[in-house]
């Protein structure tokens, strides 16, 4: 990393982990040295709604919320909640997005319906985005709230930690009985995300 | 040692630094996590859940009275129910110190006002302090702490949901050695008699001068001096925004909030071809500024007073001020928003009964708590909320004013009945209103995640207590009719609630059934339903469960018929018990089924 701040905007839905992820990105970032700003809003959120996470890693951090259109990163847990986000994204930003569809009942009563294809809508803006079936992935780990981690492992190269760093963070802050499958979870997304850089 | 601490964990760590004795509270977002983390990591400090804020307030003065350090917590709407006490406790001051957090939540993310609360500051002219990160948040409860005993003043701490939440790196300290004091019985100053008050009124004058010169000096209102033209007057959040903005640019950063150092502002003023203030929400500073005669600063006219600000909200500012050339730019294009709108749980009790109250077409005052979400469709049965407590109050008003002939049905949780709700309840049993009052007890502060209550049986510090009896409670307010109900048993709920709307004279119905996800996830058998039953006829939609979905399949080729997520539903049987075809039914084990 260098002098630079580096933004990282962490999309999802109650449940599905973004607030793990935002505090596993942030022990990294503090044992590599650097000033951690990271933000969110709670309140009503426990019941089924969007979840967003702001982390910001630098020399020195003023906001804790990432200047609009700035995001070096979207890591987002959900196909929606990336397309939703998308307007965070800085030009030269990256999407990394779980192939996870999660339509909430209201979906089919209201008038606006679930996005048909929301990753095509992304890629109408933007190429730089990788699409991941972490979904998959997690439930052959046998556990699909994984997503978070697999995810964050695949953007990690793109963040830029030492690998121990990230597993040294799992290890500090899963509860114990999840922590060697979070760590398999993660080897797996960082392999992934290997291949993805040399494509 | 360092720790990344959000806001509210922060000020936890700073009561434990700064010796405070007793820490007391109302549950309210974005204010809960302080006290929970004083009871979960400084069981040195004696915390409690209060019933309201104005309870919670008085315990700190009296803590404060009896010679400990005191820490009072809530957010902004409550100091509104505790601004009683916080107006004469200014007269009195205080023995130990005493502190205030008032967490304000511009935007409303979880709220129903955006009220900016450092009013409150001047109009008990008190001494306001306003962190703009983690680390302050800390320092500041240990400094305020300080002040409050040098000049004898209550102080208040003045978060916002940015800074409460946000979590930043703090330098933690060891806790400051703090003696016991002494209560001694002065009456002249903590009896507020007319004559005692008046020479009180005299010594808040006085300390307020003195004040004002104190913030000329404090190290919390400093100059950042890059030598620029520029001026800016900022503080709290806002603080941070503009140095991500513009990082070169002088700025006078306040962390003393009232009384401004209006000397040391004037010397920045003059130094400066042009000065602007940037502050979220109400005009707190300028307002202050510009009365004390420097009319060329500005601030609001740029960047706004409804919520909250932000990096781009400022850079924008600044922008029509003339300071910065370039609007700050924008990239892709936003994509319609897909809504996922907070809604009840599947198994929430409180469905039944809205569902309830929706068939018989109730006008229904609401409160504050999960139950509000029942004005959501398709449920659409509540019908107005104000303030905590105010369900009852509203209720009796409208029948006053309407007479019975539409029944008038007030809705409010336990938590919130025993906050505020009672006297509303002996009002209407005094006045002899007809009404009905539903007590929704779920045995927890649901909303604000899962509080003890005077009526759980637990405190805050994990002892078992006593807990508060609804039914004697409220018969011994003379409500001669109170019944229990099981919410989600559909047919009793609407018998019964049929009988007590017609019943002249106030009634009270209290649900009994306990909240779905605290203290403990319920989780029975799920429901399932048999698709060739199912006669598309959408009751079951109408719920509003999250945990139903219309299926593919339709009835009579165009109504879609209902399915149901096994592993979102939880078994409560309230749509089983409403289908008319009886096409739901209890899922049978997998094994059954081949």
């Amino acid at each position: 990393m260098d002098n630079q701040i580096k933004n990282i905007f962490i999309a999802g839905v109650g449940g599905q982990g973004v607030l793990l992820a935002s505090e596993l990105l942030s022990e990294a970032a503090i044992v590599s040295g650097y000033d951690v700003k990271k933000s969110e809003v709670h309140g009503m959120s426990q019941r089924g709604g969007v979840v967003s996470s702001h982390v910001r890693i630098g020399k020195k951090v003023f906001s804790p919320i990432i200047p609009y259109g700035q995001a070096d990163i979207i890591l987002s847990f959900e196909q929606a909640e990336g397309l939703g986000a998308i307007d965070w994204l800085s030009p030269t930003g990256k999407m990394v997005i779980s192939s996870t569809r999660l339509v909430p009942p209201s979906a089919n009563f209201g008038k606006l319906s679930y996005p048909e294809d929301p990753v095509a809508e992304i890629r109408k803006r933007t190429d730089n985005v990788i699409l991941v079936d972490a979904e998959k992935m997690a439930l052959e780990l046998g556990n699909i709230r994984l997503v978070n981690t697999i995810l964050l492992a695949v953007a990690s190269p793109f963040i830029g930690f030492e690998r121990n760093v990230w597993e040294e963070a799992i290890k500090k802050l899963v509860k114990p009985k999840y922590v060697d499958l979070n760590l398999k979870a993660f080897s797996q997304g960082y392999e992934l995300a290997g291949s993805e850089v040399k494509a | 040692m360092k720790e990344l601490l959000s806001g509210n964990e922060a000020v936890a760590r700073g009561a434990f630094e700064a010796g405070v004795k007793l820490a007391a509270a109302y549950p309210g977002t974005p204010s809960t996590e302080i006290l929970e983390n004083i009871a979960a990591r400084f069981p040195s400090i004696y915390a409690e859940w209060s019933p309201n804020e104005k309870v919670a307030f008085e315990v700190g003065i009296g803590g404060s009275m009896g010679g400990g350090r005191s820490l009072v917590t809530m957010k902004h709407v409550g100091v509104n129910v505790a601004a009683d006490p916080l107006m004469t406790f200014a007269y009195t001051g205080v023995n130990a110190g005493f502190v205030f957090v008032s967490a304000d939540d511009p935007e409303m993310h979880s709220s129903q006002n955006e009220q900016d609360n450092r009013f409150f500051a001047k109009f008990a002219q008190i001494p306001l302090l306003e962190p703009s990160d983690s680390q302050e948040s800390k320092d500041m409860v240990r400094t305020a702490m300080e002040i409050s005993e040098e000049f004898d003043t209550p102080v208040m701490l003045r978060m916002t949901t940015r800074i409460s939440h946000s979590k930043s790196v703090v330098e933690l300290n060891d806790p400051v050695e703090v003696s016991h004091k002494q209560f001694d019985r002065d009456v002249a100053k903590y009896v507020m008699l007319p004559a005692h008050a008046r020479l009180r009124h005299t010594k808040v004058v006085e300390r307020l001068a003195k004040l004002a010169e104190y913030a000329e000096n404090s190290p919390l209102n400093r100059i950042e001096d890059y030598g620029t033209k520029i001026g800016i007057i900022t503080g709290g959040i806002s603080y941070q925004y503009v140095k991500e903005i513009m990082p070169d640019t002088d700025v006078f950063k306040i962390g003393f909030g009232f009384p401004l150092p209006l000397k040391k502002i004037k010397k920045f003023v003059e130094a400066h071809e042009r000065v602007l203030v940037v502050e979220e929400l109400e005009p707190h500073y300028e307002e202050i500024i510009r009365a004390a005669g420097m009319t060329s600063v500005r601030g609001k006219e740029f960047f706004g007073r409804e919520g909250e600000l932000s990096p781009r909200r400022v850079a924008e500012g600044m922008h029509k001020a003339g300071i910065l050339e370039k609007a700050p730019e924008i990239g892709f294009k936003p994509a319609e928003l897909f809504p996922r709108p907070p809604v009840l749980c599947p198994g929430c009790p409180h469905r039944g009964m809205f569902t309830v109250l929706k068939k018989l077409k109730a006008t229904v005052t609401g409160d504050i708590g999960c139950y509000t979400l029942g004005t959501v469709e398709p449920l659409g049965a509540l019908h107005t909320c104000i303030c905590m407590g105010a369900s009852i109050g509203n209720a009796i008003g409208m029948e006053k004013v309407n007479g019975s002939k539409e029944p008038v049905v007030a809705v409010l949780g336990d938590s919130t009945f025993l906050h505020s709700g009672i006297t509303g309840l002996m009002d209407a049993v005094y006045n002899k209103s007809n009404i009905t009052t539903i007590i929704a007890d779920n045995r927890i502060t649901a909303m604000t995640g899962g509080q003890q209550t005077p009526a759980t049986g637990y405190t805050l510090m994990g002892e078992e207590t006593q807990s508060v009896d609804f039914v004697k409670l409220v018969e011994a307010l003379g409500v001669e009719s109170v019944r229990t109900i099981d919410p989600l048993n559909y047919e009793e709920t609407l018998a019964v609630m049929k009988e007590e709307m017609a019943r002249p004279g106030p009634s009270v119905v209290i649900t009994t059934r306990p909240c779905v996800l605290m203290p403990r996830r319920v989780m029975d058998v799920p429901y399932e339903v048999i698709l060739e039953d199912c006669n598309g006829c959408s009751a079951c939609f109408r719920i509003g469960c999250p945990a139903i979905f219309p299926s593919k399949e339709l009835a009579k080729g165009k109504f879609p018929k209902a399915e149901i997520d096994a592993t979102h539903c939880t078994g409560c049987t309230l749509c089983a018990q409403i289908c008319r075809p009886e096409a739901i039914v209890m899922k049978q084990p997998a094994e059954k089924v081949k």
